[in-house]
């Protein structure tokens, strides 16, 4: 069992005890130490169930590669799966949670498909199950569903905050172990902006573990001075506890920060994600240790060498009193030494060497430890806890020659470069016989925007995995102890039997075995992206850190090719999981999108407005008052806006200036019909298409000057069509002397609708607004009321009407203004929905409802709106086009219910027969339609085949469910044909 | 007019900077050819030299800024905005230009305190620590277009459309909440 010892550990406080629970049993650990350490420290070995097979898992690594010591984190809204104990930090009150059980970690029913292994072999769910066809869907999905998989999702919202920053820097250095430290020296005396970032906590990565000195000092020492050195550079900046998930193309790297996960509760941001542009990326990422693949390389107890030293050495913990250490090279042996200064036992090292004479064997020969040459791990025997080996030679098939009882292992299969920042940018690999592994190839590294190197990689992550060899490479002189070859072992014994092979894992976090990737092999999958996605090697949140290597050597000696034939599958970031709150960062809640507000907003707001989003603007769609549903108060705003007067906020119309001498020029060719000719104070309504014809925009265009015309656009437009224009003037008439500006923002507007809506401006006082002195579609400019206004003779409603323009801090005063003044005419403010029922009683079309990106200006019987006289306008060419002129084009008509009721939105009108699909023909579709309060009953506009030659026939659309609604096409004028009301 | 209002009416708020919308300014949006020599006499004649690429460039009666090849943004007192507005346009009457009144079309926001920078970096991805005196950065902030320059001693002066002022003024306190300071001191390497 594991243990806390009793004195040492470099990273703890015992002075500062935290307490923290393990599926509810309280505990306690230190602070300094991870989850993992303080799990151990409690004498807690097995901390989880397997993903697949359900089998006891225990902690195997002290970093990031950690396949299978995950628990649930947290509770309720804070409650958090498949965080990793090995990275995450110990604090006050922790809750941990083991996964993947029932009813309990210790008894757990999902334990029998371990005993039915041969059932569940790599891609089990593609060759069983296949009858009855409708039990997979409703019984087997079901039931593989609930037994995999890992921690349970969170059923609340995270209450959490996250934030994002960026950062700029010369250099970007990512590990802050020696090579890191010697890296960011160098570029910060250069005088370079440098960015040192380490993942952990704490700074020197291994080497304060595994000892040795450096530039003649010993190594603890020189990473002190060193930093010292670092922290009093202005123009270097160190972080811990931030991780370099991505490098992307340009020098962007992605990198995420813990800042608040140790103080739960607390107002700090949780993480922050760091968007950092580097001109130049040094990684100097380090290596990790691979595991062996022998039987039972997964029972709770079975470590890497490194993590046993690591909890040793830095917590303090013994990972149990008997350690037996299984290694193909001598850097496993760092750890016998280390056990035996901290007075534990070590029974035996099992070397898979015929022979090893390098400097630590020998030192620890010379300590007495039992070194069994050219042997191998047959087997671990023990479920939930290492009992011991069985020992046999690493050239046989697994015959034991002797026991050797233990409740450790600690193994070590090499070592693998981390390579994934090289590599996430196309870095390229080569494979290192001598080392078995694969590090960067110096002459491929993944290369800028000026086709130079654009990472750098330094130290382990480099290949150089002695002290002496990483130093080096930075120009310093480093000694550690001179290591011997290591010898390859993918498989252990050699020729392991398929009982042990069943046996030995490979990829701990999802199941797979050796057994699964030779059977893979077998079935034929030669590419290892086919064989990681059949078997799923490599796919778990560990994005197989520890399986990866492991499994293309088992593949290659399975397909009989040698390892870089094989190839590694593609690493992408992130290298360990981010947070998707940090991803959100502070767009959520009421930042989730920019809301943009009119000045009135407020007054809206106060009146409990129902909004309806326009673009990223909440425009009122009506006002309910007490006990009205909302149909009911779109009704009565019409009512009362066409019987006495009713204000509409149009402040998000778009404004758009157009000014100079080829002005006019400019709109003539935006515009379907003529704006050139348009007299200065008066207002014209237009058209915009696309270059393909089709009709994208409509509004007011008011003439202001000689060489100045206001151009209005749809609410959701104004940005689209300010840039439609820029594009034109910039790429394509650059020539032109035109010049644009969007006043979209600058005014607030107004509508004063209805037959009393001359009398209200009236009681404001300050300019004549007169049938005479202001003219239908003209414009005036003066003081009303005190207000500078602006003031438009357009209708979008058939009625009365004057839009009022002022600028938009004087919007919310003039508003008020109305409001009071017009108490007694009865002036209303009314929404959208009553703006959109208006228009369609007086057959005007919407951008959007009528048009959908397929509809021509002609379609819509807007002919009168196109001018017959200009040689161009963009969209004319296309509109002159077979499939344009087509006389079967649909063609707007109105559309009256013969029973009153309305036409469900987006209904279509069937015709006879069936198409080559088989779907029911159609003859036309309903653009438009509402209850009409005007008219009293259902009214709506729709394209339909041939329709305005059918004027008066009844066609029938399809109503809710099966119900069909009969429909009498008409005028698409339902209101006021002759424009008597808007014109008085 | 007694009755106007700034997009937020001057709301402050404390976090580890003040944040604070400055009320009503006046803004003049200038598109005219920069070299044109009426131009430059009508600019001058309210005190205001050239603004270079990126410049900004303070006088007494407010600051000019350049904002693309062919647009200068003038910053000046709000009631002033449209009577300058005009005597600019009439002496630019017989050259090609656009002088847009957009005072009400924006909000200014200042920033100030040791750490302002910090508050930038959290949604802008400029190089704030690049940024000199007497430069305008356009860029973005979160999701909204802005322009910021540094106004004084410890001070960043922040444009953005009224119609977002309110997410721009949430985007800002809650970068410029206590305890969440990128760094201790007032900015990292620069």
């Amino acid at each position: 069992m594991s243990t806390r010892l009793s004195k040492g550990g470099r990273l703890i406080d015992r002075a500062k005890r935290l307490n923290f629970t393990f599926n509810g049993k309280p505990m306690q650990g230190y602070e300094g130490d991870t989850l993992a350490s303080a799990l151990l420290g409690a004498g807690q070995v097995m901390v989880g169930r397997s993903f697949k097979y359900h089998r006891p898992r225990g902690i195997m690594a002290s970093g990031v590669e950690e396949p299978n010591a995950l628990v649930g984190l947290g509770r309720n809204a804070r409650f958090e799966p498949d965080q990793r104990t090995t990275t995450t930090e110990l604090f006050e009150g922790a809750e941990t949670r083991s996964q993947n059980h029932w009813p309990s970690l210790e008894f757990d029913v999902g334990e029998i498909n371990d005993a039915f292994y041969k059932f569940l072999p790599a891609g089990f769910y593609y060759k069983t199950f296949m009858a009855p066809q409708a039990a997979w869907k409703h019984l087997f999905e079901p039931i593989i569903r609930k037994s995999a998989g890992l921690g349970g999702v969170p059923k609340e919202a995270d209450p959490d905050r996250y934030e994002q920053a960026y950062a700029h820097c010369d250099v970007l250095v990512v590990g802050g172990g020696v090579a890191g430290l010697a890296a960011a020296l160098r570029e910060g005396r250069a005088g370079k902006r440098v960015w040192l970032v380490e993942q952990s906590a704490y700074w020197g990565g291994r080497t304060p573990v595994d000892g040795g000195q450096i530039d003649g000092f010993e190594a603890c020492d020189w990473i002190k001075t060193t930093l010292q050195e670092l922290e009093s550079m202005e123009n270097v900046t160190l972080r811990t506890r931030l991780m370099a998930a991505g490098q992307y193309d340009h020098g962007y790297v992605i990198g995420l920060e813990s800042v608040g996960d140790t103080r739960p509760g607390a107002d700090l941001p949780r993480h922050r994600l760091w968007r950092i542009r580097a001109g130049r990326t040094i990684t100097a990422t380090g290596a990790i240790e691979r595991p062996l693949a022998f039987a039972g390389n997964d029972v709770p107890g079975v470590m890497l060498a490194s993590a046993v030293r690591d909890y040793v050495a830095n917590w303090a913990v013994s990972p149990g009193d008997r350690t037996v250490i299984v290694t193909n090279n001598d850097d496993a042996y760092r750890t016998a030494l280390a056990l035996l200064d901290a007075g534990l036992s070590v029974p035996a090292i099992v070397d898979a060497r015929e022979t090893s004479h390098g400097a630590l064997p020998q030192e620890v020969k010379a300590r007495g430890v039992r070194v069994l040459e050219g042997r191998a791990v047959a087997k671990v025997l023990g479920r939930q806890q290492v009992s011991g080996v069985e020992i046999c030679t690493q050239a046989g098939e697994g015959g034991a020659i002797e026991t050797i009882d233990c409740d450790c292992v600690a193994m070590s299969g090499g070592w693998s470069p981390v390579v994934h920042l090289w590599s996430h940018c196309g870095g390229k690999l080569i494979w290192d016989a001598g080392q078995a592994m694969f590090r960067p190839d110096p002459e491929r590294p993944p290369l800028g925007a000026d086709g130079t190197a654009m990472v750098q990689v330094v130290g382990a992550a480099n290949g150089d995995l002695t002290l002496a060899a990483v130093m080096g490479g930075a120009g310093l002189g480093a000694c550690s102890s001179d290591e011997a070859a290591m010898m390859p072992v993918w498989q252990m014994p050699a020729g392991a039997p398929p009982a042990l092979r069943f046996k030995s894992f490979l990829d701990f976090q999802n199941d797979v075995k050796v057994s699964d990737v030779q059977l893979a092999a077998r079935e034929g999958y030669e590419s290892v992206e086919h064989t990681k996605r059949y078997t799923t090697l490599g796919m778990a949140t560990d994005q197989g850190k520890l399986s990866n290597i492991n499994g293309l050597a088992v593949l290659s000696d399975a397909l009989g090719q040698p390892i870089p034939a094989t190839g590694t599958t593609t690493f992408r970031p992130p290298y360990t999981p981010i947070s998707l709150g940090a991803i959100t960062a502070e767009a959520k809640g009421p930042l989730f999108q920019p809301l943009r507000r009119t000045p009135m907003q407020s007054w809206h707001e106060a009146r409990h407005a129902h909004w309806e989003p326009v673009g990223q603007w909440r425009r009122p769609y009506c006002y309910p008052k007490a006990g009205e549903s909302h149909r009911e108060a779109v009704n009565r705003e019409i009512t009362n806006t066409r019987s006495n007067v009713g204000l509409l906020d149009a402040s998000t119309l778009g404004k758009i200036v157009v000014k100079g001498p080829d002005a006019g020029r400019f709109l003539d060719m935006l515009y379907t019909n003529m704006m050139s000719t348009l007299p200065v104070g008066k207002c014209r309504y237009g058209l915009m298409c696309n270059e393909n014809g089709f009709l994208m925009d409509d509004g007011v265009v008011a003439r202001l000057s000689d060489d100045s015309w206001l151009c209005h656009t749809t609410s959701g437009g104004a940005d689209r069509i300010h840039s439609w224009m820029e594009d034109w003037l910039q790429c394509e008439w650059w020539d032109w002397k035109v010049y644009t500006a969007n006043l979209t923002e600058q005014f607030a507007q107004i509508a004063v609708v209805g037959p009393k809506a001359r009398q209200l401006l009236e009681r404001l006082g300050g300019m004549d607004l007169s049938k005479e002195a202001l003219p239908f579609m003209q414009w005036l400019e003066g003081r009303l009321g005190g207000f500078d206004a602006r003031i438009f003779r357009i209708s979008f409603s058939g009625e009365l009407s004057y839009e009022i323009a002022v600028p938009a801090s004087q919007g919310l005063a003039l508003w008020e203004k109305l409001v009071a003044e017009g108490k007694d005419l009865g002036v209303m403010p009314y929404g959208t929905e009553a703006l959109h029922v208006m228009r369609a009683e007086k057959g005007f079309i919407m951008i959007g409802d009528e048009t959908d990106g397929t509809v021509i200006p002609q379609d819509l019987g807007l002919n009168w709106a196109i001018s017959k006289k200009k040689s161009d306008y963009l969209g004319k060419r296309a509109q002159q086009r077979p499939h344009m002129t087509d006389p079967n084009r649909w063609k707007l008509v109105g559309l009256e219910t013969l029973d009153g009721s309305v036409i469900p939105d987006g209904s279509h009108a069937p015709a006879d027969g069936y198409n080559a699909n088989g779907q029911r023909n159609t003859q036309g579709r309903v653009t438009s339609t509402y209850y009409s309060p005007t008219i009293g009953k259902g009214i709506a506009m729709g394209l339909v085949l041939h329709g305005p030659d059918r004027m008066g026939e009844v066609i029938e659309f399809t109503g809710e469910g099966d119900a069909m609604v009969k429909a009498r096409i008409t005028d698409p004028v339902f209101y006021d044909k002759d424009g008597e009301k808007q014109n008085v | 007019m007694s009755d106007a209002v700034s997009a937020l009416q001057g709301a402050t708020h404390e976090g580890f900077v003040t944040v604070a919308e400055a009320g009503l300014v006046g803004m003049l949006s200038i598109r005219c050819d920069l070299t044109s020599k009426t131009l430059l006499k009508a600019l001058k004649a309210h005190g205001f030299p050239k603004p270079e690429p990126r410049q900004i460039v303070e006088a007494e009666s407010g600051a000019l800024a350049w904002m693309s090849p062919d647009e200068l943004l003038l910053i000046c007192d709000h009631a002033q905005a449209a009577q300058l507005a005009r005597t600019l346009s009439e002496a630019l009457e017989k050259t090609h230009a656009l002088i847009g009144n957009v005072s009400d079309a924006r909000a200014l926001f200042r920033i100030q305190g040791a750490k302002s920078d910090q508050v930038i970096m959290k949604l802008c991805p400029a190089d704030i620590a690049a940024l000199p005196t007497g430069e305008m950065r356009r860029t973005r902030l979160a999701q909204v277009p802005a322009a910021f320059w540094r106004s004084g001693p410890n001070e960043i002066s922040l444009i953005c459309f009224r119609s977002v002022a309110s997410y721009v003024m949430g985007l800002l306190e809650i970068s410029a909440r206590p305890g969440s300071e990128l760094f201790e001191t007032a900015s990292p390497s620069s």
